[in-house]
Parts: structure tokens; sequence; C-alpha cells
């Protein structure tokens, strides 16, 4: 039997009962569709998170103060004070591979300015910040390393915070914000990061780290030191060097005991995304299970063909039809079905994944791979669940299959 | 040329054994055309399926155009039934809603004819049988009774094949068209020399073929040649 003969005998046995084979490739449509939209709007997530961890700095390690432990009780990462401005100098002086070192302090703040006021973080950083947190000037400067010695009161809003104080677009530099009762000249205003919420980078004012330590807190402990390493490739040695060196100045000897922790980026990205795989893990799983069902829907279609067509199949082993032609021609209907069936599932999934990523703001990745892998998975069903219908037709005997009423 | 020596076929299930043909000996040569005669359960099913290669004896020798077949596997006998047998069943099998060009093209598929011969070649085959080529077109549900079996005339006549079994081909036909389709066979055999076995229980059916072979409890009981009923007429093919 040649291809041509086998695929026109496929089409035509299809397309004789339409009802049916619509039916049941919208099992496959459906299981299709749907692995398509979740692996899209998983790996989507995926890259936003990915996206929004990059946006606060690249090659970065943080160092952040560790657990405060007075007895038993443990007060939470972060909570004990043990970072001083100088750890972020020694860091600066002595680790080989450092680009840049930002000491931070931030503390939340009742803020006013012309009579409004706001309840915003305000963040103490040293001139560094910009490069390290890839932080960008939307009108004026950052301030420089010269303003951070002097402890000049001076200040960078974040966009939203301006837009709170100020309103929206106004121009504000040169004029006064009043921070904790201490008067601040503006001097620029950062560039929006986007993001909303919580911890929103835009709503931020940025100080000189030397100003919050002494006008503000009055706490000598930071709350953070950003280090932005020289390239990816020296992320590590950094890290180590950092954790090596604030644990000889901190007097350290046992590192489980250690009262800060450095991290880097790299690993704060890997964690985030075995998360979001994870993730998309599971909603290809659950769409599988509708891929499944309509595997078996194929499959019950299929064995009903060969009962219906139980006669045709006699005739066609007397006129001189071998087994094989017999299994190809039904497994090529089944396949038929589940490649159309792909076919209409993947456009679909594009289809929703677009309209989730415009209506829910949730960002969609199709990534071709995928929709090879459900042309693959598809036509696989097709096989696998035409397989057994295609062996009972084939093995039909032709004398009892020609007398099937 | 169609050589069957002490064929035997027994069934057996379930340590019954039920001989069917108990040695059956004839030989047919090319351009005979046969009658297989018996009441229901003589065995001449059975022995049809044989002859057709649809089934294997159990024991004894089928020599079809010199080889012995009674021993070749499934695929083979496949490729005998392509080759060398075309069928005419009483119920026509037809594909139902395909057009009767592309009924008569199925066996076609098979012997993988080029696809530009095909045409020309089913359109023989359905002169011979006498189809009007206005019909060619129709789906096969769509025209007579009569037509119908002449139309799986033509299927089994596409492969050009050694031999054509039909099997109770005027059963599901009113005497009228039943004669036509006997004639069809007649005009067949005299005309283009085709081997034909009929496989019937009607004696003035057999009485169409030129010799009819009696079968009995699986046994041949009798191998007459006798004076035999003529239909051609040409003018009675485009009379239903």
């Amino acid at each position: 039997m040649m291809l041509t003969d086998l695929l026109i005998e496929t089409y035509s046995a299809v397309t004789m009962n339409k009802a049916r084979s619509g039916l049941t490739m919208l099992g496959i449509v459906i299981g299709i569709a749907s692995v398509i939209a979740m692996i899209s709007i998983g790996q989507g997530a995926q890259q936003s998170i990915s996206n929004s961890i990059q946006s606060i700095g690249s090659n970065l390690v943080i160092i952040v103060p560790g657990a405060q432990k007075p007895g038993q009780f443990s007060s939470g990462r972060g909570s004990a004070q043990s970072l001083k401005m100088g750890d972020a100098d020694a860091i600066q002086k002595e680790i080989s591979g450092v680009q840049a070192v930002s000491p931070e302090s931030s503390k939340r703040y009742q803020v006013t300015a012309k009579g409004k006021n706001t309840n915003t973080t305000v963040v103490g950083a040293g001139a560094a910040y910009t490069t390290v947190h890839n932080l960008e000037i939307e009108e004026g400067n950052f301030f420089t390393d010269t303003q951070v010695k002097s402890q000049a009161k001076v200040a960078i809003l974040g966009p939203t915070t301006r837009n709170d104080l100020f309103g929206a677009g106004a121009s504000v530099v040169g004029q006064t914000v009043r921070i904790n009762k201490i008067n601040f000249k503006i001097i620029g205003v950062a560039k929006s990061k986007g993001g909303s919420g919580f911890a929103n980078p835009d709503d931020q004012i940025y100080v000189p780290v030397s100003v919050q330590i002494h006008f503000l807190s009055g706490s000598e402990y930071l709350s953070s030191i950003s280090v932005q390493a020289q390239s990816q490739d020296q992320l590590v040695p950094v890290q180590n060097g950092i954790t090596a060196l604030l644990m000889q100045r901190h007097n350290i000897k046992n590192p489980d005991l250690s009262d800060f922790t450095a991290v880097n980026q790299a690993d704060i990205v890997a964690a985030a995304s075995s998360v979001t795989g994870i993730f998309t893990l599971l909603l290809a799983a659950i769409a599988s299970i509708s891929l499944l069902v309509g595997g078996i829907g194929i499959m019950n279609m299929m064995l009903t063909t060969v009962t219906e067509r139980t006669r045709e199949i006699g005739l066609r082993k007397a006129i001189g039809a071998t087994r094989s032609d017999i299994s190809f021609q039904f497994l090529a209907e089944a396949i038929l079905l589940t490649f159309t069936g792909g076919g209409i599932g993947v456009l679909l999934g594009i289809g929703i994944a677009t309209v989730v990523s415009s209506a829910f703001g949730i960002p969609t990745t199709v990534a071709m791979s995928s929709i090879l892998l459900a042309f693959g998975v598809s036509s696989g069903i097709g096989i696998v669940f035409g397989y057994y219908p295609a062996q009972r037709a084939a093995k039909l005997n032709p004398i009892e299959a020609l007398r099937y009423e | 040329m169609i050589e069957l020596r002490n064929i035997t076929k027994t069934y057996e299930s379930d340590e019954m054994k039920t001989p069917v043909l108990k040695g059956i000996t004839f030989t047919i040569k090319d351009g005979d055309f046969v009658a297989i005669m018996g009441p229901s359960g003589s065995g001449k099913s059975t022995l049809m399926h044989i002859l057709g290669a649809l089934d294997s004896a159990s024991t004894g020798q089928y020599l079809l155009d010199g080889k012995n077949i009674s021993d070749f596997t499934e695929d083979q006998l496949s490729d005998i039934r392509r080759e060398k047998i075309g069928f005419v069943f009483q119920a026509f099998n037809l594909l139902p809603r395909a057009t009767v060009l592309r009924n008569v093209m199925l066996p076609l598929i098979y012997a993988e004819t080029p696809v530009k011969e095909r045409e020309k070649i089913a359109g023989r085959a359905l002169l011979s049988t006498g189809m009007p080529e206005d019909r060619w077109n129709h789906h096969s549900n769509q025209i007579s009774g009569g037509q119908m079996q002449r139309v799986a005339i033509a299927r089994a006549l596409v492969n050009n094949p050694s031999l054509i079994l039909a099997d109770e081909p005027t059963g599901n036909l009113d005497s009228k068209t039943g004669n036509i389709v006997l004639g069809t066979f007649q005009r067949l055999n005299k005309e283009e020399g085709r081997t034909i076995i009929l496989i019937t229980h009607e004696l003035d059916v057999a009485e169409h073929a030129d010799r009819i072979l009696h079968l009995k409890d699986g046994l041949i009981v009798k191998d007459s040649l006798h004076h035999t009923k003529r239909i051609i007429k040409m003018n009675d093919y485009d009379a239903d």
C-alpha cells in the first residue's frame, strides 16, 4: 500500500463521520491547548520573577545581618545588629574582584512636603548605589561620595513618592522634603523600576547612608551591604572572601554561629527558578491528565470504528490487504485525529495564553519547544492509543469478519 | 489451473473434532466455469474459503497455478488473494459511501498499481460487466442490487485474477437480476476465458455453469457435465 493511498483512505475514513471525529478530536484539542497554555503561563511567571530579581542589580552579593539570639530565642534573620560601615569599607579595600560596595540602612519614616505627607522607606545608601542596583535617575543627580562623606542633607525621591507628595510628573529638584522633622534638599528623582504594593522600589527616598546613621536612625548598624562583583565568574570568590573577612572581623570561628549571611544573586535566581519550575511542571502535569483522557477517547472511538467496519476489514483482507496494511490504516486514522487535534490545540493554547496575558497582566511565553513537544506528544498519543485497536483490526479473521452482522 | 489433492479440514474445539471436508480431490483447468453445489452443512463454504486462500486445509495439497499454497503463511495467502483470486460475495460488500469507480479501484491500492493507470483498468473491468458508464460516479448505495453485484464482479476482475470465486452471487437478487449476473459470468467465461467457480445451493443456478461438483457431507459425490443453461443475450444488461 502506497503512502498516498494510505493518506487518502485515512482521510476519507475520518471524514466519513465528521461529528464523531470532531468530538473525539476535541479531547486532544483541549488537552494540548491546556498543556500549551499552562506551560506558557508557568514560563512567563518564571521569566518575570527572574527579570525582577535581575532588576535589583547584576552580579550582586548581598550581606544581611544574621538572627539575633539572646539565649535560646531567635528573632529572625536580619534582626541582629552586626554590620557596620567599617565592614563595608573593609570589603571595598581588602576583597579583590569587587566593583562597587553600597552600605545600606533602611527605615520607614513619616515624610512631609508642602503640607502633604506619607509614610515611606528611607534608604540610606552609598554613592555606588546607582551602579550596584541599576538605579537610573530621571531628573537631577544621585548624591556623590563627597556628599556622603560630608553628610549632606540631600534626597532622591522614588517616582511614586514624588507623585504622592508633589503630584504626578511635578518637577521637584531644588525643593525641600521633611523626613523625621529634618529638612532635605531634593536633588533628583529616580526612574521607575516597575512594581507595586509592598516593598515597591519606586516608593522610596534615598539619602546618604552617613546622614541616615547620624541624623535619622541614630544607629550605627546597617540593614545590608550590597556588593557588586566585577563579573559573573567573580561572584563566588567574592562571596567566599567576604564571608571569611567578616568572620575574622566579627571574631567568629564557627561558621554556624556567624551573625551575618552573604548570598549571591545567582543563587537567588536559581532558587526562584526552581520554585517556578516546579510550579510550571505542576501545571503541565494537571493539563496532561486531560491529554490522557483525550487519548482514551481516541482509543474508544477507534475500537468502535473497528467493530463497525468489521465487514469492510474482512473485504479488504479478501482482496489482498495484509495485516500490516490494515494495521497501518487504523493507526494512521488515530494519528491523523491526534495530530490535527494537536495542531488546533496549539493554536488554541497560544490564544488562551495571549488572552490570559492581556486580560490578567500575567506575562506568558510560548516556547517553540513546547509547541514541538505538543505535536510530538499528540502523535505519540495517536500511536499509543491507536495501536491496540489497529492490532485488533489487523488480527481479524477475514472469514469471520465477512460474516459479521 | 487448480488442483486439489485429498484436501481435508477439521475444526477442533475443546477436544471436539468436527471433520468438515473429508478428502476432496479435483482439478479445474484454466477457462473452466464450474459450480460447486451442495446443501447447507455440506462443507461448500469451507471449501470456498480454502479455494479462495482465506483458510488453510488441515491436510492435503492445494496447487494453484502449480504452486502448493497449502502451507503458506497468512501474509503469503494475502499475496495469493491479491494476485490470483477475485471474490464475489452474496452480500456484495461494497464500501457504501464510496463511488462505483473507487470501489472497483480498491484492490489496485493493495496491488500498488500506479495511480494513473487505475481508472483505465477499473473502467475496462466495469465495461466488461456491462455497468453503464453514467453510473460510475454514483455512490455504491445509490444503485440497484443487480448493478451492485456487477460492480462487485468488476472489482473481482480488476487485478486480472486466475480465478473468480463467486459465493452465492445471486442469493440477494431476484431471479431476473440474478439471471443478468449469471449471464455476466457466462460472458466473462466464454469471451474473456475467465476461470469461474460458482458456489451455490440451487441447482437452477448451478446449471448455468458447464460442470457441477456435487458436495455432500464433506465429499464430492458427483462430478457432472450437462447441458448448460445459456443466457447470453447482450440486450439484457441494461434491463434493470
